[in-house]
């Protein structure tokens, strides 16, 4: 899809999906009251969850911002043909490499200690991806199955690290040592130990998706990344050399998933935790960038959706005792829904056109 | 049966489509006399296949009627035209490749056994019934992948006869078979029509359609033009009224005035993507100001040795200099680099990124140069200029530069890999079956292209599946056979015959010395 022709049928791309949350709001609806909760109550619970105070607008803006980072990787895999279920280990080594880097390096300067803190994540990440992008294009072998085994092993990897060589010594907890002031993001309101989360992270993050549509779509790297994913041997016909695009999107889509692990480590957490499971960043991510149809600016967009379903569901439970499962239940709808823009499409007088659009085009071929 | 011979076996009157922006069928009489061939004529986008798709109940006419044996009847979905006795092969196989050729035949309608389990004796029983009545020689236990397409048609044909179809619809079934396949269909098609069946042939290629038919019908535009009895009727006429002009079914071009040599080859070896040998020690040289052919029926090398000239697969030994350059084995853009352009004999698969626009599909090899990027930043200005001035100069129909190449007609989406590889400058083209699946009026713009190229002095080879594009335009003719030139020949001299025979490996004509090449 080329930036030209999509302005043409931008209200199109806006209604199914806009369609499809009130849709899967109204199914979550139904589910709501069949465990005796008020839906009313409920959403209003959501919207005051995420929006109501500025300490629910900050946590929901802290939620969203790896969010865009790990669509952004997803999209930009996505855009040289590439499935990348690696985000969720490259966002771990991400986080590892920053929060060593804070913590291990003292005395510098913030315009030095902060870039080069943030800077390691997103090395950290796009090497992590580097590994199945290189085994893709020089082996072919397929990076989705590659790219879940490197999730493990950043997983189990960051476990040991932090168990043993970069554990605090003071602390029970398997906690890394926390970073340098001069590593740390800014906070909006009232510095870093402010209750308001938020930070320059979002700052950050919406850049990184600005920066990543202007790849994809004004420079050559990113022409041969978008020819490779939609015909790689068209690509490959026209002389462009298909294993360095496709080498080249996993490294940038890594560094966006290691991106999204030094904001974490440099705006909220400021060490390492350690971790018991997969957070999911990386597998939301898949959905943010499908939902965005790997559009930069819709990841910012899904990825805010994604951030008010999470922390709504939240605030449901505690406001209007509604199970998080539940909650559950709409965000999954609301995807589900999303997902499948043919349902949607289906109860929109546009299927009518869009098909026969096609049957025209059948005869024309 | 038992009507009186008058009334046709099929009547279509008044049959009116519209599709957003376009009249596909616009009160269309069609008429098929039992025991017939009637070929249904036209450009891409004339409207026969919506005509044949209303027939076969896949879409709905807005107005008109469809009268079978004389009475009018209601064809609102497949089944309906099934059980009415109408059979339509469709371009792209309907097939199981898996499956075996008994199971594709009964496939829908299996016999069984105690209810449930499908019962495979009676099923096999049944193909070879069919295929002894219709004297369809097929293997029913082959599974339909390994079958050649040739086969695999048969399969088609057989499996609409089983479903007792009377009128047969067989739409472009010639666009996928070798000649040889062609003459074997053309034989059924007789034999059929022998046995009472009417058939409708639907094909854009006059020289068929004159070799097979009894009466034509042709359609532009939608309109039907008029309809013809085939003896009586010429090329010149079915082409003129297909496109609505007089078409130069052969190009006009002068003696060719060949300059110094462009392209060499050297003893060339290359292997197919089984590691088998496909080109086998081949030698020529093509000079500026000259066509060179290479004619050969399919799979003979000619897809390796383009390949291997143009980078995409490397040679295993031998050498290709273009303009004193040796560029074996280097990749694409290199050779692109040194003066050469490809007309992929595939145009979907190479030619275009169908989901590119036309603009974006412009500069699938230039744009990492200027003036459409500077410092690795796309000028789109620029490039939406260029795509512009292509889009007029080489005539390409399309609402604007902006829209998906996937969206255009074949013959337009060729245009646009045309225009852009004659736009940037070549000395060397490399046509491979650069009209594969155009029509008449396409085929004369491209032939046109290659001939003024030409005259510009530069060098072309032309790799064609279509001994007549050969025949018209090359200066020279080499014929491939299993991966070597069998011979060179001089399109004045040589007969159609001779060439046949070639191609076939049946006969060798004069050898390499008159490549021009010291190389043997």
């Amino acid at each position: 899809m080329s930036m030209n022709s999509k302005s043409k049928a931008w209200w199109r791309e806006l209604l199914v999906p806009v369609i499809a949350v009130l849709v899967g709001l109204a199914i979550g609806a139904v589910f709501m009251l069949f465990t005796g909760a008020n839906p009313l109550d409920a959403y209003g619970a959501l919207l005051s969850g995420c929006f109501g105070s500025p300490v629910n607008l900050s946590e929901t803006i802290v939620y969203v911002t790896p969010l865009i980072c790990t669509g952004l990787s997803i999209a930009v895999a996505f855009r040289a043909g590439l499935f990348n279920i690696g985000a969720e280990g490259q966002m771990i080594v991400g986080m590892l490499a920053s929060a060593i880097v804070g913590y291990t390096l003292t005395g510098l300067p913030r315009i030095i200690h902060l870039p080069l803190t943030i800077l390691s994540g997103m090395v950290a990440g796009g090497l992590w991806a580097a590994v199945p992008g290189y085994l893709k294009a020089k082996f072919g072998v397929h990076e989705v199955v590659n790219s879940i085994m490197m999730n493990y092993i950043a997983l189990y990897f960051s476990h040991y690290l932090v168990n043993g060589p970069i554990k605090d010594p003071n602390l029970a907890s398997p906690y890394s040592p926390e970073i340098a002031d001069a590593a740390k993001l800014w906070r909006f309101v009232g510095g870093h130990g402010s209750e308001f989360r938020v930070n320059s992270g979002i700052i950050i993050a919406v850049v990184a998706a600005i920066l990543i549509y202007r790849l994809l779509y004004k420079t050559t790297k990113g022409y041969e990344i978008r020819a490779v994913g939609l015909n790689p041997e068209a690509a490959r016909y026209a002389g462009i050399d298909v294993s360095a695009a496709m080498a080249r999107s996993m490294l940038i889509a890594g560094s966006m998933a290691g991106l999204a692990g030094a904001i974490q480590v440099c705006g909220i957490q400021y060490k390492f935790l350690d971790l018991f499971a997969f957070e999911g960043f990386g597998f939301d991510g898949i959905a943010v960038a499908l939902l965005a149809k790997g559009n930069p600016y819709g990841i910012l967009a899904a990825a805010s959706l994604f951030g008010v379903l999470n922390r709504g569901s939240q605030m449901m439970q505690l406001l209007a005792t509604v199970p998080k499962e539940t909650a559950g239940i709409i965000q999954a709808s609301v995807v589900f829904l999303v997902a499948a823009e043919g349902i949607v499409e289906g109860w929109l007088p546009i299927r009518r056109m869009a098909k026969l659009d096609v049957a025209g085009k059948e005869e024309t071929r | 049966m038992g009507k009186p011979q008058s009334v046709p076996v099929l009547e279509m009157r008044g049959i009116t489509k519209q599709f957003p922006g376009v009249l596909a069928n616009d009160n269309v009489d069609f008429k098929l006399e039992k025991g017939e061939i009637h070929a249904l004529l036209g450009e891409n986008g004339a409207g026969k296949t919506t005509l044949m798709k209303i027939l076969y109940g896949l879409y709905e006419a807005d107005e008109g009627t469809i009268l079978v044996d004389g009475e009018e009847v209601s064809i609102q979905e497949p089944n309906d035209a099934i059980s009415l006795g109408i059979g339509m092969v469709h371009q792209h196989f309907m097939l199981i490749p898996p499956f075996t050729v008994a199971e594709n035949l009964v496939l829908g309608a299996e016999p069984r056994k105690h209810g449930i389990f499908m019962d495979m004796e009676s099923a096999i029983a049944r193909a070879n019934e069919i295929s002894e009545a219709y004297g369809l020689a097929i293997d029913p236990h082959a599974k339909v992948m390994d079958i050649s397409v040739g086969m695999q048609q048969r399969v088609e044909i057989l499996k609409a006869l089983l479903r007792g179809a009377e009128i047969l619809v067989l739409d472009e079934p010639t666009a996928v078979l070798t000649p040889q396949e062609v003459t074997e269909l053309f034989e059924i098609m007789r034999n059929l029509t022998r046995q009472g069946k009417s058939i409708i042939f639907i094909s854009h290629k006059l020289k068929e359609v004159l070799d097979i038919s009894d009466h034509v019908t042709v359609l532009r535009r939608g309109k039907s033009i008029g309809t013809v009895a085939t003896p009586g009727t010429t090329q010149q006429e079915l082409a003129k009224m297909m496109v609505g002009r007089d078409v130069e079914l052969v190009v006009e071009k002068g003696p060719a005035s060949p300059g110094e040599s462009i392209l060499e080859i050297d003893t060339l070896h290359v292997l197919d993507h089984r590691h088998l040998p496909a080109v086998r020690g081949v030698s020529f040289s093509v000079r500026a100001g000259e066509i060179l052919g290479i004619a050969g029926v399919d799979g003979n090398g000619q897809s390796e040795l383009v390949e291997a000239i143009t980078g995409m697969r490397r040679p295993s030994s031998g050498r290709v200099v273009i303009n004193g350059r040796d560029v074996t084995g280097v990749p694409p853009r290199q050779v692109f680099e040194s003066g050469v352009v490809h007309i992929p004999s595939d145009r979907h698969r190479h030619g275009l990124i169908l989901d590119f626009t036309l603009a974006e599909n412009m500069v699938l090899q230039t744009y990492y140069r200027p003036p459409f990027s500077k410092r690795g930043e796309l000028d789109w200005e620029t490039i939406h200029q260029e795509a512009r001035r292509l889009i007029e100069e080489f005539d390409v129909r399309t609402p604007s530069e902006k829209v998906a190449a996937g969206s255009l007609s074949g013959g337009n989406q060729q245009k646009v890999i045309v225009a852009r590889e004659l736009s940037r400058k070549p000395e060397l083209i490399v046509a491979a079956q650069p009209t594969r699946g155009l029509d008449v009026g396409a085929i004369e713009f491209v032939h046109r292209k290659l001939i003024e190229a030409r005259d510009d002095g530069k060098a072309v080879l032309l790799v064609s599946l279509e001994l007549d594009e050969i025949m018209a335009l090359a200066d020279r003719i080499a014929v491939i056979y299993e991966g070597e030139i069998v011979g060179i020949a001089d399109p004045d001299t040589v007969t159609e015959e001779e060439l046949g025979l070639m191609m076939a490996g049946a006969m060798r004509g004069p050898q390499h010395k008159a490549a021009g090449g010291e190389s043997r």
